[in-house]
C-alpha cells in the first residue's frame, strides 16, 4: 500500500471527524442553553461532514495510488510504542466514510421528527453526533490503536443510544447486554493489537502488513482468529450475534443508523482492511466464511418467527451481515462484493428501518405485527418506501439487492470445490429464506384486515420524516446498479484490495441471476400462502411445530448463554460470596477486632501527661543510643 | 592578628534574607503600625516574605555552594525543599489570615496574657479585633524552617530548630476556642521540644568533642577516618533523637496527637505540613551528609523507628474519635512511611539515588495534602468552635456535597489510592526501599498503609453513608484566603497523583547535597 | 580519646563534692545567730509579702521583665569581645555588628512600644 502525503482539502479531512465532535461537545457542555438548536446543530455538523467528505473523495480520485496519509500528531509514545495520530484516506475509508456522513445525515434529519416530542432530544443528537465522529474514526485511523479507539467510541455510542430510554428495564438490560458481549470481541480485538505490536513492535496498517509476512503460520492465524472475533461481536456474527436483535430496545433512528447501515458493519470493515492478514491465513478465512453461513442461515431462520417488526429486521441485518463475512471470507475475489452490499445493504436497511420507525409513529410506537395490517392506504409514502427497500432486500430484479447478493452467490460458487457449492447453496437457500420473512413483514403489516385497536389513528409521518425515506429509497433501487454497472465498485477499490485474477465461472452468471430470482419468487409465493391467503391471528398460535417453537426462542441463542455463561458465571460469584463471607470476612473482622483492641490498649499511653510522654521519650532515646551501640559493637 | 571575614554569598541567602526581613518587618509593623490597619499590612507582608522566598529559591535552581564561611549548603535538595517549605507556609498563612469562618473574624485569641476565662476573656470573645502577632512569629517559624534545611553546620542546625520551634510553641497556645486546650497543648510542646532540643544540643556536644568539629562536611571526614568510636555512635544517636521528635516519629512523637488537637487548626496545618518538611530535610542532611559512610550504623535504626512509627500511627489512628488527633495520628504513620524512603540509597556525587528525590517528594505531595485537609476541618463548624468529632461529621455530604468531595479527595490521598498525590509519593518511597533491598520494610508499610486506609475512609462512609445529626455542624463558607489554599491543595494533589512526572523529574535532578 | 575527658569528669566531681561538703558540713560547724531579717527568704530585693497581689500568683510583669534583662545581657556578652577584638576583625565586624545589635533593637521598640516597659 503505497500512500501519499496528503495535500489541499485532503490535509483537513481531520475536520470530517472533527466536526461531528464538536458538535457533540457543544450539546453536551452547553446543557440546557442549547436545547433550542441543538438538534439542527447536530444535524448541520453531519451533514457539512458529508460534503466536505465528498469533496476529499472527488479530490482523493485525482491523487494517483489513490491513497492518502495525513500525519496529525504522536497519540502514545511509551518505549518501544509509537502510535502516530494519522489518518488514511483511500478508497476503503473514503467510501465508509461517505456512507456513514451520508446515511447518518439522512438519519440526522430525520430523528429531528421522529424525536420531536422527547425531552431530551438534545442529549439524542449529542449521542448520535459523538457516534458518527467515533465511527469515522475507526475507519480513518491509519493504525490499529485509531481504530481502536473508535471503535471502543461506537461500543460508548452505542451503549447510550440503546439505554437512551433508559427508565424502560428492557432498555437498560439490552444495553447492558449490548456492552458485555461487545466486549468479549473487544477483547479479542484488543489482544490481536497485543499481539501486533509484540511480533511486529507496530500498530500501523502500513507496518503490520509490511512485516506480517515474516510471520509464523500459527500466529498469523491466532491474529486473524483474534481479529474475527473483535469483528464478530461488533457485527453481531454467530456466536456472538443475540445482543443485535435486543439493541431494538433504542429509538429506531438509532436501529437505522448504528444497527443496521454502520457500526455493526465495522466488522466487514476489519476484516477487509485486514486483508493482508487474512490473505496469509487460509484457516483464519475458512473460519470466517463458516461463521459468515451460519449466520447468514440462522439470521433466515429466526427472522422468519419473529412478530415484532424491529427485530425481524434486525435478524434480517444480522443474516445480511453474514452474506458480507461470507464474502470477505472468500478472500480477494470478494472483498469488493462484500464492500459492495455493504452499501446497498446501508441504503435499504436504513430505509427499511426508518420505515419501521415511520409505521411504529403512526401506531404509537406498537411494534407488534399482529396489531398492524391495512397500512398499505394510512400510510402511502412509507408504504412505497418501505416497498421498494424490501424489493431491494430480497433481490428483486435489477433493484440494488440483486446485483450485490448475486455477486457474493456467484463468487462463492466460483470457487469451484465442494465448499463452494456448499456455500453458495446455503446463500441460495438464504436468499429464499429472506425473501419468506420479508414477504410475511409486508403482507402483515401492509396488507390484509386492519387488526389495530379502536383508539389508534395511523397517520403519515411529516415530511422531515419521509422525505430521507424516500432518498433512501431510490438508492435502494439504484445504488445496486449504479456500484455494479455504471462506476464499479471494483475497480474504484483495486488500490485497495489488489486486482483480483479473473475467475472460472463454474456456472454462468445468468443462470445464477435465474435461480436465485427463481428461489426468491418461491419464498414470495410460499409467504403468501402461509401468511396473506389466511387471516393473521392477533395472538401468536401457541401450537406450533419444534422448528418454529425453536426460531421463535432465536434458536435457543439465550438459552445456551444462558447456560454456559451466566448460569456457571452466577455459581462461582455466589461460591466466591460464600468463600467472602464466612471465610475472608471471617479474617478480616478478626484482624480488625484484634488491631481495634491493641489501637485501645496502646493508646492507654496516651495518657495527656507531659512527665510520662518525657519518659517515654527517654526510654526512646535510650533505646536508640542502646541500638546504635549494639550495631557498631556489633 | 586579623581575621578572615568569611565568605558569604548574599545570592544564596536571599531566600532566607526575604523571609527574615519580612519578620523583622512584621515586628516594626506591630511596634509602629496602627492598629485598624495591621492586619492586611501583616498579611501583605508575610506573604511577601514568604512568596518572595519561594521565588527565590526558584531563581536559583541549580545552585550549589557553600556559604556563610561553610555554615549553609544551598544546594538542589536544600532549595527545593526550601521552597517546598515557603509555599507550605505562605498557603499556611493564608489559612492565618481568614477572616469569614469564625464569627470574631480570627481563629486567634485577641490577647494571649489574659487569663482564659476570666471577665476579660469573655469580653474579648466577642470583640471583633485581630491578633496580628502571628503573622511575624509564624514568619519567623519559616525562616528558621528554611534554615535548618540547608544548615551545613550542626550549631546552624540547632540555632535553626530553636528559631523555627519557639514561635510555633507560641501560636500553638494561641487558639481563641477552647483556649484552655490550646494553652496546654502549647506548654506540652514547649516542654517536650526543650527535652528534645537539650538531646540534640548534647549530640553535638558529644560529636564536637569527638571529631572537634561541627560542620557536617568535617563530621563526615573524621568518622570515614575511624576517628571518634563510641562518642561519635552516642552523639548520633542524640541528634537523631531531637530530629525524630520535630518530625513526630514514633516513639517520640507522643506530643503529637495532644497539640495538633489543643493548637489553632491552622497552626495544625502549618506544623504538619512544614515542619515536617523542615525536619525531615535536617534528617536527610545530616544522615547523608554527615554519616553518609556511617551507613551500616544508622540504617537498622531507621528501619526499626519506621516500623514502629508506622504500626503505632497506623493502629493508634484506628480508635480516635477526633478527627485532629486522626490526622495527627495520620501524620505518625506518614512519618514512617517517609522513613522507608529514607533507606534507599543516597545521591553521591553525580549519581542520582533513589531515596533522596522519593522523599522530596513525598514531602510535597504529604504536606499539600495535609494542609488541604485541615483546611477544611476549619470549615465545618458548630456553635463553639471547629465541629472536630467524628459523629459530627455524619451525612456531611447531604449537607455539604463540595465540603465532602474536597475532604473525601484529601483522605484518599492520605490513603495512597491511586491517581492522587499519595499513591505516587507511596510508590516512588517504597521503590527506593525496595530497590535497596528493605522490601520487608516496605511489607509491613503496605500493611500499614492498609490499617490507616481504614480509618481515612472511615470519615468517608461517614459523611456519605450515614444520617446526617439533628443538630449537626454547619459548613461556612469561605472567605478567598480558605478557598485559595483548598483549590491549590485539591489541584495539586489531583496533578501530583495523575501526572506527576515533572515534579518527579524536577525532584530528580534536585537531589544534591553538598558540603 | 575518652581520655581527654578525664580532667573535666575530675572538675564535676570536684564540684559536686564540694557542694555537697558545704551542705552537709554547715549546719554542724556555722554559727546559729538568728534575727528577722535572717529569716527572710532574701537577703535583698523586694520585700516578700504575706499573700501575691490578686491572690495566688505572682504578677507576669517580674518574668517579663527578666526576660528583657536577659535579652540585652547577651548584647553585652557579645559586644565586649567585639569591641576587645575590633582591629581583627575590621569592617566586617562593624557592619555585622550592627546587624545584630539593629537586630535586638528591633525587639526593643517592640517591647517599648507595645507597653512591655511600663509597670502598671
Amino acid at each position: 500500500m503505497d500512500t501519499v502525503a496528503a495535500e489541499g482539502l485532503l490535509s483537513a479531512s481531520w475536520l470530517v471527524i472533527a466536526l461531528p465532535l464538536l458538535g457533540a461537545a457543544v450539546l453536551l457542555l452547553g446543557g440546557r442553553r442549547t436545547d433550542a438548536w441543538g438538534h439542527l446543530l447536530g444535524t448541520a455538523t453531519v451533514v457539512a461532514a458529508f460534503v466536505l467528505g465528498l469533496l476529499c473523495t472527488v479530490q482523493l480520485a485525482g491523487v494517483e495510488g489513490h491513497a492518502v496519509d495525513a500525519e496529525l500528531f504522536t497519540f502514545v509514545s511509551t518505549g518501544s510504542l509509537d502510535v502516530g495520530a494519522g489518518l488514511l484516506v483511500d478508497p476503503l475509508s473514503a467510501t465508509f466514510m461517505l456512507l456513514i456522513t451520508g446515511v447518518g445525515s439522512l438519519i440526522h434529519v430525520y430523528s429531528i421528527g421522529y424525536m420531536a416530542h422527547d425531552p431530551r432530544r438534545r442529549r439524542f443528537f449529542a449521542y448520535l453526533n459523538l457516534f458518527v465522529a467515533a465511527m469515522l474514526l475507526l475507519v480513518l485511523g491509519d493504525n490499529y490503536v485509531a481504530l481502536y479507539v473508535g471503535w471502543e467510541g461506537v461500543g460508548l455510542a452505542s451503549y447510550l443510544l440503546i439505554a437512551f430510554w433508559h427508565d424502560r428495564p428492557s432498555a437498560a438490560t439490552a444495553a447492558k447486554k449490548a456492552f458485555v458481549m461487545n466486549r468479549v470481541g473487544d477483547v479479542g480485538l484488543a489482544l490481536a493489537i497485543f499481539v501486533m505490536f509484540a511480533q511486529l513492535g507496530t500498530v500501523s496498517y502500513e507496518g503490520v502488513f509490511g512485516g506480517v509476512g515474516a510471520l509464523a503460520g500459527g500466529t498469523l492465524t491466532a491474529l486473524g482468529l483474534l481479529l474475527l472475533l473483535g469483528a464478530c461481536g461488533k457485527s453481531g456474527q454467530f456466536p456472538l450475534q443475540a445482543w443485535l436483535p435486543d439493541a431494538m430496545e433504542g429509538p429506531t433512528p438509532v436501529s437505522a443508523l448504528i444497527h443496521a447501515a454502520t457500526m455493526v458493519t465495522a466488522g466487514v470493515y476489519l476484516i477487509a482492511r485486514s486483508a493482508p492478514i487474512y490473505d496469509l491465513t487460509p484457516t483464519a478465512r475458512g473460519v470466517v466464511l463458516a461463521v459468515g453461513a451460519i449466520t447468514l442461515l440462522y439470521g433466515a431462520i429466526v427472522g422468519c418467527a419473529y412478530d415484532d417488526i424491529k427485530k425481524v429486521l434486525a435478524y434480517s441485518t444480522v443474516s445480511q451481515i453474514g452474506y458480507m463475512f461470507l464474502a470477505v471470507g472468500l478472500g480477494p475475489v470478494g472483498y469488493a462484493a462484500a464492500i459492495a452490499h455493504l452499501l446497498t445493504h446501508g441504503f435499504f436497511k436504513a430505509g427499511l428501518f426508518l420505515g419501521a420507525g415511520s409505521v411504529m409513529h403512526a401506531m404509537g410506537d406498537e411494534v407488534d405485527m399482529r396489531r398492524f395490517g391495512g397500512l398499505a392506504r394510512r400510510l402511502p409514502v412509507t408504504f412505497v418506501t418501505f416497498g421498494l427497500g424490501y424489493l431491494a432486500l430480497i433481490g428483486f430484479p435489477f433493484l440494488s439487492g440483486y446485483w450485490t447478493k448475486d455477486a457474493i452467490i456467484e463468487a462463492a460458487l466460483d470457487r469451484g470445490d465442494w465448499a463452494g457449492w456448499l456455500l453458495g447453496g446455503v446463500a441460495v437457500l438464504g436468499a429464499g429464506l429472506t425473501a419468506f420473512y420479508m414477504t410475511r413483514l409486508m403482507l402483515m403489516t401492509f396488507f390484509g384486515r386492519p387488526r389495530w385497536t379502536e383508539d389508534q389513528h395511523p397517520h403519515e409521518s411529516p415530511s422531515v420524516m419521509t422525505a430521507p425515506m424516500v432518498v433512501l429509497a431510490v438508492g435502494s433501487v439504484a445504488a445496486g446498479f449504479l456500484l455494479v454497472q455504471v462506476f464499479p465498485l471494483d475497480t474504484w477499490l483495486e488500490p485497495v484490495f489488489g486486482v483480483p485474477e479473473e475467475a472460472e465461472h463454474v456456472v454462468a452468471p445468468a443462470l445464477v441471476g435465474l435461480v436465485v430470482t427463481a428461489v426468491m419468487a418461491l419464498g414470495v409465493l410460499a409467504a403468501w400462502l402461509f401468511v396473506g391467503r389466511r387471516e393473521v391471528p392477533e395472538v401468536a398460535p401457541a401450537r406450533v411445530s419444534p422448528v418454529v417453537r425453536a426460531a421463535r426462542r432465536a434458536l435457543y441463542a439465550d438459552t445456551v448463554n444462558e447456560s454456559l455463561f451466566m448460569r456457571p458465571g452466577q455459581w462461582l460469584t455466589r461460591a466466591l460470596v460464600w468463600v467472602d463471607n464466612r471465610g475472608v470476612d471471617g479474617a478480616v473482622n478478626g484482624l480488625a477486632a484484634t488491631l481495634g483492641g491493641s489501637s485501645s490498649r496502646l493508646g492507654r499511653a496516651q495518657t495527656g501527661f507531659v512527665r510520662s510522654y518525657a519518659l517515654g521519650m527517654l526510654g526512646g532515646a535510650v533505646v536508640v543510643a542502646g541500638a546504635l551501640l549494639a550495631v557498631t559493637a556489633g | 592578628m586579623t581575621i578572615e571575614a568569611p565568605d558569604l554569598s548574599l545570592a544564596a541567602l536571599a531566600p532566607l534574607l526575604f523571609v527574615f526581613g519580612a519578620a523583622c518587618i512584621g515586628v516594626l509593623v506591630e511596634a509602629f503600625g496602627p492598629r485598624d490597619s495591621r492586619h492586611p499590612v501583616q498579611v501583605a507582608v508575610a506573604l511577601v516574605g514568604t512568596l518572595g522566598g519561594l521565588v527565590t529559591t526558584v531563581l536559583l535552581a541549580g545552585t550549589r555552594e557553600v556559604t556563610a564561611g561553610g555554615a549553609l549548603a544551598v544546594d538542589g535538595a536544600g532549595l527545593f525543599l526550601q521552597a517546598t517549605i515557603a509555599g507550605l507556609g505562605a498557603l499556611s498563612l493564608l489559612l492565618f489570615a481568614e477572616r469569614n469562618l469564625d464569627p470574631a473574624r480570627s481563629a486567634f485569641v485577641v490577647s494571649a496574657a489574659v487569663p482564659a476565662g476570666s471577665v476579660r476573656d469573655r469580653e474579648l470573645l466577642t470583640v471583633q479585633r485581630v491578633q496580628t502577632e502571628v503573622y511575624p512569629l509564624a514568619t519567623f517559624a519559616i525562616g528558621g524552617m528554611m534554615l535548618f534545611v540547608t544548615a551545613n553546620d550542626l550549631l546552624v542546625m540547632f540555632v535553626a530548630l530553636e528559631v523555627l520551634s519557639l514561635p510555633l510553641y507560641l501560636i500553638s497556645g494561641l487558639a481563641r476556642r477552647r483556649r484552655l486546650l490550646s494553652q496546654e497543648a502549647a506548654v506540652k510542646y514547649f516542654l517536650l521540644g526543650s527535652f528534645a532540643s537539650a538531646f540534640f544540643l548534647y549530640g553535638v556536644a558529644l560529636v564536637y568533642g569527638a571529631t572537634g568539629t561541627v560542620r557536617l562536611a568535617g563530621v563526615r571526614e573524621a568518622v570515614a577516618g575511624a576517628e571518634g568510636g563510641t562518642l561519635v555512635v552516642l552523639g548520633l544517636a542524640l541528634l537523631v533523637v531531637g530530629l525524630l521528635f520535630k518530625a513526630s516519629v514514633a516513639p517520640f512523637h507522643t506530643w503529637t496527637p495532644d497539640v495538633y488537637q489543643g493548637a489553632p487548626t491552622p497552626v495544625t496545618a502549618f506544623m504538619a505540613a512544614c515542619t515536617k518538611v523542615a525536619a525531615f530535610g535536617a534528617i536527610l542532611r545530616l544522615l547523608y551528609v554527615a554519616f553518609g559512610t556511617e551507613e551500616w550504623t544508622w540504617r537498622p535504626l531507621v528501619y526499626g523507628v519506621a516500623i514502629v512509627s508506622m504500626v503505632i500511627g497506623a493502629v493508634l489512628g484506628l480508635t480516635q474519635t477526633d478527627l485532629k488527633r486522626m490526622l495527627a495520628y495520620s501524620s505518625v504513620a506518614h512519618a514512617g512511611f517517609l522513613l522507608t524512603g529514607v533507606l534507599g540509597l543516597p545521591a553521591t556525587g553525580d549519581a542520582a539515588g533513589s531515596g533522596l528525590p522519593a522523599v522530596m517528594f513525598y514531602l510535597l505531595a504529604y504536606g499539600l495534602t495535609t494542609l488541604g485537609a485541615f483546611a477544611v476541618l476549619t470549615l465545618v463548624r458548630s456553635g463553639e468552635g471547629e465541629a472536630t468529632h467524628l459523629s459530627q461529621w455524619a451525612g456531611l455530604a447531604q449537607r455539604s456535597p463540595l465540603t465532602a468531595a474536597v475532604m473525601s479527595l484529601f483522605l484518599l490521598a492520605l490513603a495512597g489510592i491511586p491517581l492522587t498525590s499519595g499513591f505516587t509519593g507511596k510508590f516512588a518511597v517504597f521503590r527506593a526501599a525496595i530497590e535497596d533491598g528493605a522490601w520487608p520494610l516496605a511489607l509491613v508499610a503496605l500493611l500499614a498503609s492498609a490499617v490507616a486506609a481504614f480509618f481515612y475512609l472511615r470519615v468517608i462512609v461517614l459523611m456519605y453513608f450515614s444520617e446526617p445529626a439533628v443538630d449537626g455542624p454547619t459548613v461556612g463558607v469561605p472567605g478567598l484566603p480558605t478557598t485559595i489554599v483548598l483549590a491549590v491543595t485539591a489541584a495539586a494533589t489531583l496533578l501530583l497523583g495523575i501526572v506527576p512526572g515533572a515534579v518527579l523529574g524536577l525532584a530528580d535532578r534536585a537531589a544534591i547535597f553538598v558540603g | 580519646m575518652l581520655s581527654t575527658y578525664v580532667p573535666i569528669v575530675g572538675l564535676f566531681a570536684l564540684a559536686a563534692a564540694f557542694a555537697l561538703f558545704s551542705v552537709a558540713v554547715a549546719p554542724f560547724v556555722g554559727p546559729r545567730r538568728y534575727n528577722r531579717a535572717k529569716l527572710e527568704a532574701y537577703e535583698c530585693g523586694i520585700e516578700p509579702v504575706d499573700q501575691p497581689l490578686h491572690g495566688g500568683r505572682f504578677p507576669v510583669k517580674y518574668y517579663l521583665t527578666a526576660m528583657l534583662f536577659i535579652v540585652f545581657d547577651i548584647e553585652i556578652v557579645f559586644l565586649y569581645p567585639w569591641a576587645v577584638a575590633n582591629d581583627a576583625l575590621g569592617v566586617f565586624g562593624l557592619v555585622e555588628m550592627v546587624v545584630f545589635i539593629g537586630t535586638v533593637f528591633l525587639a526593643y521598640a517592640y517591647v517599648w512600644r507595645r507597653g512591655g516597659l511600663e509597670w502598671d
